[in-house]
């Protein structure tokens, strides 16, 4: 694929418009070429950017009593957008289905299994696809005990989950994700108006050291413990995801649940 | 909802109108909004709308009632529009001379991150029309590229190109409006 085409690609894969054999190829140039893939950095900032900034203008009261019946109607809500996220699609077929139909990047490439920077980049890949409308979250909780529960029989480990509002980062949900061709689970946190990501699977390694990894403005911090690997994604600051990381870190042996 | 409309069927289609059309007059009006950039002009764009789309709710066939209001939205501008005397210039759109300007990403790219909300909604108010309501839809209103396609009425490759275009663009201003603040900015 050459830089014009991958300039033009590289919206519909944010977007999710892309089918596999296009993903893959898409993906493949942007490995190989720091201009198109800093670009595809770029838009998922300005896709967080218009999403944070509330642009969304709705329809003043005088049209709403123009058009509503005087006895509002028992749902004026409009029904439920049909999810477009691959993951919600999958999970009717199984999840081996979900891996191939949600990051059919990853299955091709040659993947070198403990590689940190190759873990940053798919963790950083795949926040960046999280920020898609409706692709963010597949349960939306503020209870560690809803978030918890919510991953049991849909992987094959049960994921560490807490709350960390307490210290400025509110736990929003969780989702089912991909990594490398494998499942992982992905807690979202709050941090102010901006998304951390944290994804967690379980190795055969050992505790190792922490690495950081910096890439066009989206931080990822990743370590293991307890054998479980963890990358945590944001566009925060680096301190500030740090602060996150220690703060999960803290006591991080949840307490077992029922 | 209006009394003095008179439709063969207006008791049964006022029902079923209100329960297609009538929840999606958010959406119609966020569209209408982005597209006039005026609450006024906004308002009258969807109240003709509004009726529009009752009149000829007979013709809807029931597949999705947001795209096709939307549609009608779109069409109720752009005729509108184009009958007011001071803007009476039309808008023409060359997708072929608005290439694709994204070369080599500069260094003030990177702070998109603090961007604020009246640089962005400047931002979105300075892109021409064909380019404004393929964002507006695709991030605001989060359709796909398909009902996109079937709301203006163009090919979803066209779709794919002018919202790159738009991004580009936004991406452009937006840096260029960030590095001029950091330029005033004093520390
Ligand atoms: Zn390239």
């Amino acid at each position: 694929m050459m830089c014009d085409d991958a300039r033009l690609l590289l919206h519909a894969y944010l977007d999710n418009e892309l089918d596999a054999a296009q993903s893959v190829a898409i993906v493949r140039h942007m490995q190989a070429c720091p201009s198109c893939a800093a670009s595809y950095a770029d838009y998922g900032q300005l896709r967080e950017g218009m999403g944070r900034a509330s642009l969304y203008r709705r329809a003043p009261d005088t049209l709403r009593k123009t058009w509503q019946t005087e006895k509002p109607v028992a749902s004026t809500t409009p029904p439920a957008r049909t999810r477009r996220a691959p993951l919600a699609l999958a999970m009717a077929a199984g999840f081996a289905a979900a891996v191939i139909i949600a990051t059919p990047l990853w299955l091709t490439s040659t993947h070198r299994t403990g590689d940190a920077s190759q873990w940053a980049d798919e963790a950083i890949s795949s926040h960046i696809r999280s920020m898609q409308p409706q692709h963010l979250m597949d349960v939306v909780s503020t209870d560690q005990h809803t978030v918890k529960p919510w991953f049991d029989g849909k992987l094959d480990f049960s994921p560490r989950v807490k709350d960390l509002a307490g210290e400025g980062f509110p736990l929003v949900g969780g989702r089912l994700d991909a990594l490398g061709g494998r499942s992982v689970a992905a807690l979202i946190f709050k941090r102010h108006l901006h998304i951390i990501n944290l994804y967690q699977w379980p190795v055969s390694s050992d505790d190792a050291v922490q690495i950081t990894t910096q890439w066009h403005g989206y931080n990822a911090i990743q370590w293991t413990t307890g054998h479980m690997h963890f990358v945590a994604v944001s566009n925060v600051n680096e301190s500030e995801l740090h602060e996150f990381v220690l703060a999960f870190q803290n006591d991080s042996v949840t307490p077992p649940m029922r | 909802m209006p009394s003095d409309i008179h439709h063969p069927a207006a008791a049964f289609n006022r029902t079923s109108f209100e329960a297609c059309v009538v929840p999606y007059l958010d959406a119609a009006y966020n569209l209408a909004r982005w597209l006039a950039r005026d609450d006024t002009d906004a308002q009258d764009v969807v109240q003709e709308s509004m009726l529009r789309a009752f009149r000829y709710f007979h013709s809807f066939h029931g597949d999705d009632a947001r795209v096709w209001l939307l549609a009608i939205v779109r069409n109720t501008f752009y005729s509108l529009r184009s009958k007011a005397a001071a803007d009476a210039k039309h808008e023409t759109f060359d997708d072929e001379a608005h290439t694709l300007i994204d070369e080599a990403p500069s260094p003030e790219a990177r702070a998109l991150i603090s961007v604020d909300i009246q640089a962005l909604q400047a931002a979105l108010e300075n892109l021409p029309h064909p380019l404004r309501e393929v964002i507006v839809l695709r991030e605001l209103e989060e359709c796909s590229y398909k009902e996109i396609a079937n709301i203006t009425g163009q090919k979803i490759g066209t779709v794919m190109s002018r919202l790159a275009r738009a991004r580009e663009r936004l991406k452009a201003e937006l840096s260029s409006s960030s590095t001029e603040a950091r330029r005033h900015d004093v520390r």
